[in-house]
C-alpha cells in the first residue's frame, strides 16, 4: 500500500538475517483479571445502576479481556455523593501526616506488585512490557511517593497562602498511559487532601480497576477514591455534575474544548492536557548518534501514543541526509510484534479506531506525495499493529505536520538557521513539549526559551520525573501537572 | 559508489559523543532477553571469537603450549563445540604457539610495540612488529602512544599506526585505543577514526593492563565509529573488547550491541573478537548448562 522511496545504497547492513532472538514472553501466571468488573463506589465493587457492561480487549490479538461496568449518569451521582462524604466525613479532617501515610501506603503496595501491574497495562493497551515495566509502573510508584511527602508540608509549599483543599475532583484520563495517568491525577489530589472521582479510558480500564483493589487493601477511607467506567459519555456526566469542584482532563483537544465550553460559567476549577505535535530539532553540532537514539525515542516511545511525542523532526540542512539514513537503519532494528515479548520495542496500535485514524493520515501523506519509508516487519495475522514509518521531504502546510496523528509516524523537515526553525517549531496550534539537540551549550538556553512549549528537553527526550511540572501552551491545555506546580490547581487560598 | 570517499578526514572536528546517550542506549540493549536456541547460537558464536590470551611475565613455553591446546579443544568432553579464533601472547612466545596450533586454523596473534604503555622509539616498535611477523604472527596487536595523542598530536598516531601497518605486511593489524587512559568518550570516537583511516584491521579497546579495561559503552562507541568508517568508505573494520569480560551474560550482551549496532555481518570471527582468558570456561559451562539443564562443578573445566 504505502510506497517506499529510493533506497538504493550501495552500502548497507543487515539487520535481517543471521541471529535473531527466540521469542521470551513475559509469563501471566501470578496474574488474576476478573471476568466481569463493577464500578468503584464508596469502597466498594458495585454494579452499574444501568445494568450495562461493555468489552475491553487485547489490542495484540483483539480478544476480550474482561467485561466492565458501563456508567451512567446515576452511577457518577453515587460516585459523586460518596466522594463528598468521604471529604465531609474523613479526608477534609484528617491530619495531613496521616493522609500522607495513606499515599505511601498506596506506592509501596504498588511496588510489590509491580509486575503485576506490568503485565495488566501491556495485555490492556498493547504497550511493549519492557516499557510498562521500566517506564511505566515505576514512575507511578515514584509520583505515589512523591506526592505523599507533599501531604504534610502543602504551608511550606505556599509560605503564607493557607492552602485548603477545593472539595471533590472529578478526573477523566487517556488510554496511552492508563495507569500512569491515574497516578498523575489522584496523587497531588489526595495530597492536597481532595477525594476523587475518576474514569479511566474505555479502551483501558484494568489496571485503574486493579489500583481500586490496592485502594480497598490499602484501607483508605470509603469512598475518598472512586472509580467509574464508562465512555465520553460517563466522562461528560462527570464535568457536568453541579457537585464537583474540579474537573482534570487529560485527552484530545477536541474533547478538552468542549469540557471548557461545558463548565464555563461555573466555579469548577480546570486543568487540561491535551495534544501535542513536539519540534525535536537537530542541529549540525549534535551528538549524531545519541541524537538518532533521542529521535526513535521522541517518536516511538509507546507506538508514537504520547501527546508529547516528538513527531515533528527538524534537521539542520548539513545533516540531513545522514539523520535520515541512519535512522532508516535504526528503525529496521526496532523490533515490532507481541507486547508481552521481553525483547519487543513497539507493540499493538491501542484500537481499531486509533489504527484507523493512522492509516488515514498515512493514505493522505501519499495523496500530497510525500516521500513514505517503513520498515519491513512481520506482524502477527491477529491485533492492530503499524510499523515504524517516516515521511521525508513534508512540507509545512502538510496535515501530516499540522495535526496530531498519535502513532508511530515521524515526518522530517530540514532548516538551515535558528530563526528559520523557530518560526516553524512554533507555527502550531500546539505548544506542549518540544528538543533542542546540540553540543552548545548558549544554544540550548537560546532555543529553549523561544520555542513556545511547556516542556523543553536538551539532548533527550520523552523524561518524565514526578519533581518536573508538565503541561502545555496554547491548545495544548492549562495548568501543570507534576512537581510543586501541580499541588496548584488542587488548592485554593 | 558516487558519495564513497577514502579522503582522509581532519581529526579534529570527529563526531562528538554525549556520554549520558550512550549509557542509556547501552542500558536498554542490556535488556534484551535471549533464550533457548538463539542463547545456544550465541554462546557457541561467543567461544568462536575468543581470543585466548596469556600476556604475563611469568609465562613460559609451556603454558603457550596448553593455552593452544585449549584453544583447539576447548572441551571435547561435549560434542559441537568451536574452536577459538585466535590465542595472543607476547613476541617471544609466537614460534611456540605457531608450531603448535600448526594445521588448527587457528591464528597466532602477538601484542606488539613495547606493550601495553608504548613507550619505545619507532624504530623499535616497527623491529619489534617484523619480528612477530617473521615468527609466524598472523595477526598484531599494537598499542597507539597515549602520551602523543593526550598531546593532540594525532597526526602522529596517524602516521604510527599507518607505519606499523606496514611492517605488518600480510598480517592483520589490531589497533589497541587503551581507552581507559584516554577516558573520554570523545577521545575513543577520535582515536578509532585515525586508526581505522590509517589502516587498521580491527579497532581494540585494551590491554587488559590498565582499569578500566573494556567498557560496553565505550564499546558502542568505537561499533558506531566502524559503523560510519563503513557508510563511508565501503571497509568492515573489525572490533575487538578486550579485558574484563569474563562471563558468558556479559558476551552476549556485546553480541546484542554488534547485531543491532552493525548487523549480521559482523557477527563471527573475522570481524568480532574477545580478548579474554576466563570468558572460554563461562561460556562452555553455560552451552553444557544448556544440554544438560544443570550447572557443572568448574572443576569439570580445564583451567588454562
Amino acid at each position: 500500500m504505502l510506497k517506499e522511496f529510493d533506497l538504493k545504497k550501495d552500502i548497507k547492513l543487515d539487520f535481517t538475517s543471521g541471529w535473531s532472538y527466540d521469542p521470551a514472553p513475559e509469563s501471566t501466571d501470578h496474574v488474576h483479571i476478573k471476568d466481569q468488573y463493577d464500578h468503584f463506589i464508596g469502597g466498594k465493587f458495585v454494579a452499574p445502576q444501568g445494568g450495562q457492561y461493555f468489552d475491553t480487549t487485547n489490542p495484540a490479538n483483539e480478544k476480550k479481556l474482561a467485561s466492565v461496568a458501563m456508567g451512567c449518569d446515576k452511577d457518577v451521582d453515587a460516585a459523586v455523593k460518596a466522594a463528598r462524604t468521604a471529604y465531609d466525613k474523613y479526608w477534609s479532617k484528617m491530619s495531613p501526616r496521616d493522609r500522607g501515610r495513606y499515599i505511601y501506603r498506596i506506592a509501596r503496595m504498588i511496588q510489590e506488585r509491580a509486575r503485576e501491574f506490568a503485565v495488566i497495562e501491556t495485555l490492556d493497551g498493547g504497550k511493549p512490557i519492557r516499557e510498562s515495566r521500566d517506564v511505566d509502573v515505576p514512575l507511578v510508584a515514584a509520583y505515589f511517593f512523591y506526592y505523599a511527602g507533599w501531604a504534610d508540608k502543602l504551608q511550606y509549599a505556599f509560605p503564607g497562602g493557607n492552602p485548603k483543599p477545593l472539595g471533590v475532583a472529578g478526573q477523566i484520563i487517556p488510554w496511552n498511559f492508563p495507569l500512569l495517568m491515574a497516578a498523575w491525577k489522584i496523587a497531588p489530589a489526595l495530597a492536597t487532601g481532595n477525594t476523587v472521582v475518576l474514569k479511566p479510558a474505555e479502551t483501558t480500564p484494568l489496571t485503574s480497576l486493579k489500583l481500586a483493589e490496592i485502594i480497598q487493601e490499602a484501607d483508605l477511607p470509603p469512598g475518598v477514591v472512586n472509580i467509574v467506567t464508562g465512555a465520553g459519555d460517563t466522562g461528560a456526566s462527570i464535568v457536568n455534575h453541579p457537585n464537583v469542584d474540579k474537573i482534570a482532563f487529560t485527552g484530545s483537544t477536541n474533547v478538552g474544548k468542549i469540557i471548557q465550553k461545558s463548565i464555563a460559567g461555573t466555579n469548577k476549577k480546570l486543568t487540561l492536557e491535551l495534544g501535542g505535535k513536539a519540534a525535536n530539532i537537530i542541529f549540525d553540532d549534535a551528538t549524531i548518534d545519541q541524537a538518532v537514539e533521542g529521535i526513535i525515542n521522541g517518536i516511538f516511545f509507546n507506538q508514537g501514543h504520547v501527546c508529547c511525542a516528538g513527531s515533528r523532526l527538524f534537521v539542520q540542512e548539513g545533516v540531513a541526509d545522514i539523520i535520515r539514513d541512519k535512522l532508516i537503519d535504526r528503525m529496521q532494528s526496532l523490533i515490532v510484534g507481541d507486547p508481552m515479548d521481553k525483547n519487543t520495542d513497539i507493540g499493538a496500535i491501542n484500537s481499531k479506531e486509533q489504527l484507523g485514524t493512522i492509516q488515514r493520515y498515512l493514505e493522505i501523506g501519499l495523496n500530497e506525495g510525500n516521500e513514505i519509508y517503513q520498515t519491513k516487519c512481520d506482524l502477527p495475522d491477529k491485533g492492530y499493529w503499524c510499523c515504524p514509518t517516516l515521511v521525508a521531504n513534508v512540507s509545512q502546510s502538510s496535515r501530516l505536520v499540522q495535526e496530531e496523528i498519535f502513532g508511530p509516524v515521524l515526518t522530517i523537515q530540514t532548516f538551515r538557521t535558528p530563526e528559520e526553525v523557530l518560526e516553524k517549531a512554533n507555527n502550531t496550534p500546539y505548544g506542549l513539549s518540544g528538543g533542542v539537540w546540540t553540543d552548545k551549550g548558549s544554544k540550548i538556553f537560546n532555543m529553549t526559551n523561544k520555542v513556545r512549549a511547556g516542556v523543553m528537553w536538551a539532548n533527550t527526550f520523552n523524561k518524565f520525573d514526578p519533581t518536573s511540572p508538565f503541561g502545555g501552551y496554547k491548545e495544548s491545555g492549562l495548568g501543570r501537572e507534576g512537581g510543586l506546580h501541580g499541588l496548584y490547581p488542587y488548592l485554593k487560598f | 559508489m558516487s558519495n564513497v570517499t577514502s579522503a582522509v578526514p581532519d581529526f579534529r572536528f570527529t563526531p562528538t559523543i554525549d556520554q549520558v546517550g550512550v549509557e542509556e542506549r547501552v542500558a536498554k540493549l542490556n535488556t534484551r532477553s535471549i533464550k533457548k536456541e538463539s542463547k545456544m547460537f550465541a554462546l557457541k558464536l561467543a567461544l568462536s571469537m575468543v581470543d585466548l590470551t596469556t600476556l604475563e611475565g611469568m609465562d613460559s613455553p609451556g603454558k603457550v603450549r596448553q593455552l593452544c591446546q585449549k584453544a583447539m579443544h576447548p572441551h571435547d568432553a561435549v560434542d559441537d563445540i568451536p574452536k577459538v579464533a585466535a590465542v595472543c601472547v607476547y613476541p617471544t612466545f609466537v614460534r611456540t604457539a605457531k608450531e603448535t596450533l600448526k594445521g588448527s586454523g587457528i591464528n597466532v596473534a602477538s601484542v606488539a610495540t613495547a606493550f601495553p604503555s608504548g613507550w619505545a622509539p619507532l624504530q623499535s616498535k616497527l623491529d619489534e612488529v617484523r619480528f612477530c611477523v617473521d615468527e609466524g604472527a598472523d595477526e598484531i596487536d599494537m598499542v597507539i602512544s597515549r602520551g602523543e595523542f593526550l598531546k593532540g598530536n594525532y597526526s602522529y598516531i596517524f602516521d604510527e599506526v599507518a607505519q606499523v601497518k606496514e611492517a605488518c605486511g600480510p598480517a592483520h593489524l589490531k589497533v589497541i585505543l587503551e581507552t581507559g587512559e584516554l577516558q573520554t568518550l570523545d577521545n575513543v570516537r577520535r582515536a578509532s577514526d585515525i586508526s581505522m583511516y590509517a589502516g587498521a584491521d580491527f579497532i581494540k579497546t585494551s590491554t587488559g593492563k590498565v582499569s578500566p579495561a573494556a567498557t560496553q559503552p565505550v564499546t558502542l562507541v568505537m561499533l558506531e565509529a566502524i559503523r560510519d568508517y563503513y557508510y563511508k568508505t565501503g571497509k568492515k573494520i573489525g572490533m575487538k573488547p578486550a579485558g574484563g569480560i569474563r562471563d558468558a551474560k556479559t558476551a552476549i550482551r556485546y553480541l546484542v550491541m554488534v547485531k543491532e549496532t552493525l548487523g549480521a555481518d559482523w557477527l563471527n570471527p573475522d570481524l568480532f573478537r574477545f580478548g579474554a582468558s576466563t570468558l572460554a570456561n563461562d561460556l562452555l559451562m553455560q552451552i553444557v548448562k544448556q544440554q544438560t539443564g544443570v550447572y557443572q562443578s568448574i572443576d569439570y573445566f580445564s583451567k588454562d
